[in-house]
């Protein structure tokens, strides 16, 4: 590499030093630049799944900072690299808009808005066995809209009434509506708000950011979830890929690991390479690899073979684990150079097929000179036929050129 | 040297047509029966003759080769009812929906074709194409093209579709897919034909690929294949006879079913929804899938993993005398194990001497390979041999010192698991290695067991010496720092040497360094620090903290009274003592990078030597009293603890008084729970530094504190008190209904109750902190099982998802089909495991 090739973080830093410096740092940079051909792939795989054995299923929460803790260890990394749809613990923490992240009311407001609130948690329901009946009492407006649908009979203002014939379909009722959000945003299942500086910041325990990036009142710059499915569909693949490599260093980080962050980034390009994310594994970038073999040696391997039968699929053996499955060496680190030598160089007598044509013309064989001498020795030369055998030989240019004169 | 050339360029995949499999058969099969009453095979049975051979003697009927030679024929059995191909049923209930019933035309309407390039239809395309023909047929509308009405049509798994109400016979579906146009079959990807996913004809396995085996009492026990091929046999037969004599429909279709389920269970063992065919013991057969799938499988077990010659195992044992780079391998090993090498006219006298050793002796020869061929050395033929040898030969001859192999441990998580170590022939029956290798490994020598590789030619050879021997992986891929270095009693003896205090005359300085690095001239007596600078190179210069460093809040320098500041001033140790930071930490970093792989490696061997000499001049060990803690100090924890008891006492009180405050995003019980927690935790917490306070600057603490073995917490635990134990991260609950133990009342949730160790290991735990304490161990180990099992397979498909990446020359990383996935490896395109070299610029960050 010139200095020109050097990344943009690097030549910025370039600039401050003096020439001396300057050459000794680019030394230094250039012994630590990878060498082509490595299998930086494997290396990342095995530097994040070896400390996988060193890593805790479960971490010990510490008390008093609960709110902080995630679940983190092995099953998390697991549920990193698996994309995982519905992560176990998913959390969000949200940043409120300038004018009011100071102010503690308008912090609590904004949690009662995200806080999901289910029908039974703020009001009285009971079945009345005696009547066949479903009493629900409340004063709430929202509540009150819900159960509108359900009955009309509305007794004394805030009680209402629900008669079914059988207490069976009572019991469904209720059911259905104990699982009635009233107010608050699916999925936020816990809020709490943390004094951080002078300013009030909110910590949910579930995450919805599709809907919460849309309310009004939060600095949409500093909101973030631990989901990573969310964050990518909320923005985009880059985001999805920032949030891999910030989820998965936070829990080497937790255990003390020290990972390379290359190592992570590179799992996360991968993961995201198509414009999706791809879990790690056969529902992702295993599954979806072009080689036939490739992915018959990891899982489902009847699956793969018969489809390829009827694809008629071809494999063109360029990956590891074919190469591995016929026998050849891998195309990666020393496998993947050939060698070339110039022609110059190359052995005067070449060792196989050119042989023949020049068995047929021993006349040609040996140094330039002594192949003039030979020739003038014959008695009658057929020189257009010397030429061709010599064309398709060692095509020598001075020989050539010596026998077109000696046609004229 | 054999000249390694791509043999094979691709592998095309697809499906046999019935022409086909009759072209490749060598025999037809009809007949279940295979061995007559003489015991030959039966022509025409499944051990036909002409399908190749499996006992030795005997000449192929169709290639006429012996065993070994004739790879063996295909045959084929003639299905009188056609069936399903089990593996295809789906894809056979997918294409009936997608044409039409009654002219087998795609359902799509020509518009709606035009809409896609024929010759390249992408795979969303096809989604598509699949999806609009299907709702065709799913909603009963017409075929565009010749207006029939579609039928819904049902999937029964694993093989029946159903129109309506009626079943679909195999030979309609075979009739309808006969009439699909090859033209459609572009639009969904398929290059087969489909009526060939309807089997009439199946092709017999050769039997070289089912061979029978031969019992000790003369009985033969054949192949598993080779039953279902039977059982299939046996019901065509069947089926035949009832069609030729007329019989009833019903019975024609039971046995037609029957059929049918042969075929598939012949193909697939484990498909879900019918029973799995057994053998006669019960056992579930064996059939063609199975061969295939999973780890045992073909796949997995043969193909993806291959076995190896030139390779050994045994027991492991430590050597500090050898070089972290080499490994000592035993005689009897060394006797088995060859190298080829070529004769040139260099070492011939050399080789015709190990010829003449014979086999049996160590510097000896195995094998020489001439023009000629390849000719084992004996001790009747090695004079002759020996006399003979000429330039250009090939000599295998056995191991010996210097040569290279390829030292591993399993489970091999990392690429250093497996490094290159110089062979060291040596008597006695194990592998030894230098202790400071242990670390990459993660070998111990309680029994475990390694593998050694001999790499045969010269260009693996070179190629494990210059990229796998193990100076060249002191540095660790996964965080470019160094994992291998001094440890345990390295350490422990490097502080006893480097710390302020004893001088060494020159006697006593011999005794230390001998062998390991000339003492300077002119000089009557030494410090250990001045011992220890005779390893480091003269104008190596460096200041850093040592592992013991309290990290104060304002440094002290040289004035350091742990001697935690380490400076080091043109190769001379002025001040700190070398410790894990020095022997395997931030001083080895700077000698790797700075003054290359081969001067570490000897200041490994080196500094690790002179440790241990240093250690076995001063004596270490430790005992029971190394934990003492002075009257005052036990007083201070026992008083600690009896305030954290009464803290609790008081949560519990507030709590039942309802009382008590709740954390915020938790319930009642789990904020106690919580609270509880932290006075306990913080209790252990005091009592540690307690602890650590009054430990006086012994052997334990020095080990803990140096990083040699153990740490703090290890040492509070002997000495104070052990702290909560825990079962998944909460105190102890499960037991009795509302107690642990039948020790306390029920609804006890006082701290000794719960699982609060207030003993320690010194003085002992009482019946039930031991049996708390056993508990939270027993979690631990169940949890250790599960976590290699788990993080096994993360890191399996990890690999797999992973191994195309590579670095091309261009600078990117690209992977599977050359689809790039970084412009720049890892942004900046350096390497973790050279960063180290930049290390010294990235201080302002």
């Amino acid at each position: 590499m010139i200095e020109r090739d050097i990344p943009e973080s690097i030549a910025d830093r370039l600039e401050s030093m003096d020439k001396n410096k300057r050459k000794e740092f680019l030394d230094s940079y250039h012994k630590a630049l990878v060498e082509p051909g490595e299998a930086v792939g494997t290396i990342a795989a095995q530097s994040i799944g070896e400390p996988g054995t060193q890593m805790t299923l479960r971490t010990f929460h510490y008390a008093g900072v609960v709110e902080l803790s995630v679940p983190l260890g092995l099953p998390r990394l697991i549920e990193i690299i698996d994309a995982r749809r519905n992560p176990k613990d998913p959390r969000m923490i949200i940043h409120l808009e300038k004018d009011i992240r100071k102010d503690e009311k308008k912090a609590n407001e904004m949690a009662k808005k995200l806080l999901e609130v289910f029908l039974p948690d703020i009001c009285d329901m009971k079945i009345d066995v005696k009547n066949n009946q479903l009493r629900i009492e409340t004063n709430d407006e929202d509540i009150k809209k819900v159960l509108m649908k359900y009955t009309e009979d509305e007794t004394g203002g805030d009680v209402y009434v629900i008669e079914k014939e059988s207490l069976y379909d009572l019991k469904k009722i209720q059911n259905k509506l104990a699982k009635k959000r009233i107010r608050g945003v699916k999925g936020i299942k816990k809020v709490f708000i943390r004094k951080e500086g002078d300013e009030y910041v909110l910590y949910t325990n579930g995450s919805n950011m599709k809907v919460v990036y849309g309310m009004s009142g939060i600095d949409k710059k500093r909101i973030i979830s631990n989901d990573i499915r969310q964050i990518y569909e909320t923005f985009g693949v880059e985001a999805g890929r920032n949030i891999i490599v910030n989820e998965a260093v936070k829990v080497l980080e937790d255990q003390d690991l020290d990972v390379d962050i290359r190592h992570i980034m590179l799992v996360a390009d991968q993961m995201t390479v198509t414009g999706e994310i791809q879990a790690v594994g056969r529902q992702g970038i295993s599954g979806s690899k072009e080689s036939v073999l490739a992915r018959a040696s990891f899982e489902e391997t009847e699956k793969h073979i018969l489809m390829a039968g009827l694809r008629g699929e071809v494999d063109t053996l360029d990956g590891v684990p074919e190469n591995i499955i016929i026998g050849q060496p891998i195309p990666i680190g020393t496998g993947m150079v050939k060698l070339a030598i110039k022609s110059s160089l190359a052995p005067k007598k070449p060792i196989e097929g050119k042989k023949e044509t020049a068995g047929e013309n021993k006349v040609l064989d040996g140094k330039v000179s002594d192949v003039k001498k030979k020739i003038e020795k014959l008695d009658s030369a057929d020189y257009k036929a010397l030429i061709e055998a010599e064309k398709k030989g060692e095509n020598r240019k001075t020989l050539l050129k010596w026998l077109e004169s000696q046609i004229d | 040297m054999a000249v390694v050339r791509k043999k094979i360029n691709e592998i095309k995949f697809g499906v046999f047509s019935p022409k086909m499999i009759r072209k490749l058969s060598s025999t037809r099969i009809y007949t279940p029966n295979t061995y007559d009453e003489d015991g030959y095979p039966v022509e025409g049975g499944l051990m036909d003759p002409r399908l190749g051979v499996i006992d030795p003697g005997i000449r192929c009927k169709t290639c006429g080769g012996r065993l070994g030679e004739c790879k063996g024929h295909f045959g084929n059995i003639e299905l009188i009812r056609p069936v399903i191909h089990v593996g295809y049923a789906k894809e056979v209930y997918n294409l009936l929906r997608m044409t039409c019933r009654s002219c087998s035309r795609l359902l799509l309407t020509e518009d709606e074709l035009k809409q896609y390039d024929i010759e390249n239809i992408r795979d969303f395309e096809r989604e598509d194409i699949e999806k609009t023909a299907m709702k065709v047929s799913n909603s009963e509308k017409k075929c565009p093209h010749c207006e029939a009405e579609q039928k819904k049509i049902k999937f029964v798994r694993p093989y029946s579709y159903y129109e309506g109400e009626d079943k679909l016979l195999v030979t309609d579906v075979k009739e309808r897919f006969g009439k699909i146009i090859d033209n459609d079959l572009k639009y969904l990807h398929m290059e087969i034909r489909p009526e060939w996913m309807t089997l009439e004809t199946i092709p017999v396995l050769p039997i070289t690929t089912r061979p029978s085996i031969t019992l000790e009492s003369a009985d033969r026990s054949e192949d598993d294949l080779t039953h279902k091929l039977v059982d299939i046999l046996r019901i065509n037969q069947r089926l035949e006879e009832n069609i030729n004599s007329g019989a009833p429909q019903l019975i024609i279709e039971d046995l037609w079913a029957l059929l049918q389920y042969h075929v598939a269970t012949y193909f697939d063992n484990g498909i879900t929804g019918i029973p799995p065919s057994r053998h006669r013991s019960g056992r579930p057969l064996k059939t063609i899938a199975q061969r295939l799938k999973s780890k045992e499988g073909r796949f997995r077990k043969n193909l993806s993993g291959k076995r190896v010659n030139f390779s050994a195992r045994t027991v492991i044992s430590p050597d500090p005398n050898l070089s972290i780079n080499e490994v000592a391998v035993p005689e009897l090993i060394a006797l088995e194990l060859t190298v080829p090498e070529e004769v040139s006219d260099r070492n011939i006298e050399g080789l015709r001497k190990l010829v003449l050793n014979g086999p049996k002796k160590h510097p000896g020869v195995h094998y020489v390979i001439t023009e000629e061929g390849r000719r084992r050395v004996m001790d009747e033929n090695k004079e002759f041999i020996a006399e003979n040898l000429k330039i250009g030969d090939l000599v295998e001859r056995h191991i010996d010192d210097g040569d290279i192999g390829i030292f591993n441990r399993q489970p091999s998580l990392h690429r250093i698991s497996m490094m290159a170590h110089h062979i060291k022939v040596l008597p006695y029956n194990t592998l030894r290695m230098n202790t400071a290798v242990c670390a990459p490994y993660n070998a111990d020598f309680d029994g475990d067991e390694m593998n050694l590789h001999i790499p045969q030619l010269e260009e693996a050879v070179a190629e494990a010496e210059t990229l796998m021997k193990v100076q060249e992986c002191i540095m660790s891929p996964r965080y470019g720092k160094a994992i291998m270095g001094g440890r345990h009693d390295h350490v422990s003896g490097m502080y006893l040497l480097t710390k302020k205090g004893d001088r060494f005359s020159r006697v006593d300085a011999l005794k230390l360094v001998r062998d390991i690095i000339p003492l300077p001239k002119n000089k009557k007596s030494f410090t250990g620090k001045e011992l220890f600078s005779l390893l480091l190179p003269d104008d190596l210069n460096l200041i850093y903290k040592a592992k013991l460093c309290r990290k104060c809040d304002k440094c002290r320098m040289e004035e350091c009274p742990d001697e935690a500041y380490v400076k080091i001033e043109n190769g001379e140790l002025k001040s700190g003592i070398i410790d894990t930071e020095g022997l395997s930490g931030t001083l080895l970093n700077e000698l790797f990078f700075h003054y290359g792989s081969d001067l570490t490696r000897i200041f490994i061997d080196k500094s690790t030597k002179m440790s241990i000499r240093a250690i076995m001049t001063y004596g270490f060990s430790v005992g029971v009293d190394e934990e003492d803690l002075p009257r005052e100090a036990l007083e201070k924890i026992r008083k600690l603890v009896r305030g954290a008891e009464d803290r609790v006492d008081e949560l519990i009180q507030s709590y039942n008084k309802d009382e008590l405050k709740t954390i915020p995003g938790r319930s009642l019980k789990e904020s106690l729970e919580d609270k509880i927690m932290g006075v306990l935790g913080k209790a252990r917490n005091e009592a540690g530094s307690i602890a650590e306070e009054y430990i006086p600057q012994n052997n334990a603490s020095i080990m803990a504190r140096t990083g040699a073995r153990g740490n703090m917490l290890n040492l509070t635990q002997m000495a104070s008190m052990l702290g909560q134990q825990a079962v998944r991260g909460s105190r102890i609950t499960r037991g009795y209904y509302d107690r642990t133990l039948p020790h306390f009342k029920k609804g006890d949730i006082s701290t000794k109750a719960k699982g609060f160790v207030k003993s320690n290991f010194k003085v002992g735990l009482n019946p039930t902190e031991y049996f708390f304490h056993s508990m939270g161990g027993r979690e631990s180990l169940v949890d250790t099982a599960i976590r290699t099992a788990r993080s096994g397979y993360m890191q399996r498909r990890l690999i797999n998802a992973l191994q195309d990446l590579k670095l091309y020359s261009d600078g990117t990383v690209r992977g599977d089909g050359g689809i790039i996935t970084q412009f720049v490896y890892g942004g900046d395109g350096i390497d973790p495991m050279k960063r180290g070299y930049l290390d010294r610029y990235m201080e302002n960050d």
